[in-house]
């Protein structure tokens, strides 16, 4: 008997190799990914900051390859102020709006869904992704039109009332759903509901049964155990959540084309900027809005101790 | 003066009515206020299940539970003066020690200052007077174990429950934390029910113990009752490391044809006695010796004290009792 196998293959080579130095196996194979994320991802990110900080000559509207924070002072014209102001506002309102729709669907799934009715819930989430993005916002046009099936079901229904008092509020309002603020963010919630309720979900099902029966047993009631216990438990999620609807609807420009009254919002913006007017640094100064506003978003909700329970 | 918790043939079915789960199966049961009582019984034998009933988290399918002469078929958990320790202890890991502690006074609505006072109290009761502000996650299980135990006597329970709670700890922690939870039941008066599947520890900490088995009491009594006369075969097996004896057997050494225990520290060497056998093994204990010898195709196990003349292993010896030692048990 000895003590030792010999080394039948290459293989056998190469597994001794890798177990004998462990960070071989392991730079091999995390190279690809971070030259993907460093060289590719994190690269462009870089070009295009740098972008941000050129300006355009007026005359001859040619890129100046030279430092200037001109750029971003365009950036507080009333006009392009107001474009972040609007998706600002949309994409905050936008996340709200799929935290109380996602919570419930969210916590179902995560307590109550067993076997199948799981299956039939990763469905439901998932099935509304693999359709064409286009072809959902055209749908919904459909839907919220003037002469839509929204218009019509309200007819029959007789409650007419409730859609001209929403299309009759100021500011939100107009014409019809599919032209007014209030159809938009139907629109953006819709799609992009998916991205709050799964991290939503993952979140809730890592609060075990114990902690809420704990809650209970030394006397709180059920919503004082959600406010004091499942919300907080559930904010990492929450807060993961929003992070996905929040800088998708802040970097959407086709939703606010198709539906909406062709007001400017950033991604309309850059696309117009750096597509047909030629002006990339402004284009680049816009998209770095959303960028800076998540970090502002990520520091505050860190500082809030919205990652305490990871 | 009303008991504790009683239980009037209570039962909890899982399942369908068809081919029922009997989780809990007809159980009679009076827990006396400020008792320390233990439910032991083998893994499945519906101890949580009980205390689970007791705390409101699930209800029964039959029969009625009273704490302190009151029906609670219709009271939910936060509403019962009963506290539990969870066997994961079940702390919230976003709050420190010193919010986990007050919780239950802060859900009552009590000011900040009295409840971190009153927490403060608990934790120096439990020797974590230092660690208020830490997380859950920064503690030992033993800590953590006691932050449960401070968690839930805050709120001054007529009623505490215990679910394994000393399952976690190594044999050193969980022999000190024994000590301190009598010494805590006995000062504060509360009455504990204590879940647990290890025998040693519900025989040397309870007042009043029941042994389960499938659902049903199979006997309930003080740990003197339980050790020394068993009721059935399942008692004396799961409690002690009692001899069972056959009918055949019990028959043989003078007694009627029926199961009965023989407790190994009551057996000693004896050229008269009633028992002989080979001896098997030879095992030494620290405080004596245990010789297992086997007569009839049965295992039979002695304890002898030092300083007895030991026999070797292959040897055949007779081995006697006083005869009020042998326990013959009632049920089969
Ligand atoms: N919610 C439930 N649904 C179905 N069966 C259950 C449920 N809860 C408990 N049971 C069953 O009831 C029986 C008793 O369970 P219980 O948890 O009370 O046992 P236990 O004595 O606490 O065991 P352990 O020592 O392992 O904790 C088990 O067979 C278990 O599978
Ligand atoms: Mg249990």
């Amino acid at each position: 008997m000895t003590a030792i196998l010999p080394a039948k293959s290459i293989a056998d080579r190469l597994t001794t190799l890798f177990w004998r130095k462990p960070k071989l196996l392991l730079a091999l194979l995390i190279t690809p990914p971070l030259l993907w994320l460093g060289v590719i991802y994190l690269g462009s990110l870089a070009a295009l900051l740098l972008q941000s900080f050129y300006s355009i000559d007026e005359f001859s509207g040619m890129v100046v390859r030279e430092f200037t924070l001109k750029t971003y002072g365009e950036l507080l014209r009333p006009q392009n102020y107001d474009i972040i102001l609007r998706t600002l506002t949309m994409s905050a309102a936008v996340t709200i709006g799929s935290v109380i729709l996602a919570f419930p669907i969210a916590y179902y799934a995560a307590r109550y869904a067993k076997g199948r009715w799981k299956a039939v819930f990763y469905l439901g989430i998932m099935l509304p992704l693999w359709s064409s993005y286009l072809v959902k916002v055209y749908a919904w046009k459909l839907i919220l039109a003037k002469e839509g099936i929204l218009t019509w079901a309200v007819t029959q229904t007789h409650t007419n009332f409730l859609l001209d008092a929403a299309l009759a509020l100021p500011g939100i309002g107009g014409n019809s759903l599919s032209t007014s603020y209030i159809g938009m963010f139907l629109v953006f919630t819709y799609v992009w509901l998916p991205f709050m309720i799964l991290p939503m979900q993952a979140a809730l099902e890592r609060v075990p049964t114990s902690m809420l029966e704990a809650s209970q047993d030394l006397g709180a009631t059920s919503s004082q155990t959600f406010r004091t216990v499942i919300v907080p438990l559930a904010l990492p999620g929450i807060i993961a959540g929003s992070i996905f609807t929040f800088s998708l609807t802040m970097g959407d420009y086709i939703i606010p084309q198709i539906v909406g009254n062709s007001a400017n919002f950033i991604g309309m913006a850059v696309y117009q900027l750096q597509g047909t007017a030629g002006n990339t640094p402004l284009a680049a100064a816009f998209a770095v809005i959303p960028i800076v506003i998540m970090l502002i978003y990520l520091s505050l909700a860190k500082r809030a101790g919205a990652f305490d329970a990871l | 003066m009303p008991a504790a918790v009683e239980f009037r043939s209570v039962s909890r079915h899982f399942g369908p009515a068809s081919a029922p789960i009997k989780a809990v199966d007809g159980v009679d049961l009076t827990i006396a206020e400020g008792a320390f009582f233990a439910m032991l019984g083998p893994s499945g034998s519906g101890k949580t299940t009980c205390l689970r009933l007791i705390s409101g988290f699930e209800s029964p399918t039959a029969g009625e539970i009273c704490i302190f002469g009151q029906n609670v078929s219709n009271t939910p958990p936060h509403l019962r003066n009963v506290n539990t320790v969870f066997q994961d202890y079940a702390l919230f890991p976003h709050m420190n020690v010193r919010d986990n502690v007050a919780y239950g006074l802060m859900v009552k609505g009590m000011g900040r200052a009295q409840r971190y006072a009153k927490a403060e109290e608990m934790l120096a009761l439990v020797h974590l007077d230092a660690y208020g502000s830490r997380k859950p996650g920064q503690l030992s299980g033993g800590q953590r174990q006691r932050v449960a135990l401070a968690r839930a006597l805050v709120n001054e329970p007529k009623v505490l429950l215990l679910d394994e709670p000393l399952g976690a700890l190594d044999l050193k922690l969980r022999e000190a934390m024994q000590d301190e939870l009598k010494s805590l039941q006995q000062r504060l008066g509360i009455t504990f029910v204590f879940v647990t599947h290890d025998q040693h520890e519900a025989l040397s900490m309870a007042d009043s113990l029941a042994v389960f088995n499938d659902g049903k009491i199979a006997q309930i009594g003080t740990p003197a009752e339980i050790y020394a006369q068993p009721k059935t075969r399942f008692v004396a097996d799961f409690v002690g490391s009692s001899n069972v004896l056959p009918p055949a057997l019990t028959q043989s050494l003078g007694g009627p044809a029926k199961w009965s225990s023989l407790r190994p520290e009551t057996l000693h060497i004896d050229p008269a006695g009633a028992l002989s056998g080979i001896v098997t093994s030879l095992r030494y204990l620290g405080s004596g010796h245990r010789v297992a010898i086997t007569t009839q195709g049965q295992d039979i196990a002695a304890i002898l004290p030092s300083g007895t003349a030991l026999p070797e292993p292959g040897q055949e010896i007779r081995l006697g009792f006083p005869p009020e030692a042998l326990h013959v048990m009632v049920d089969p």
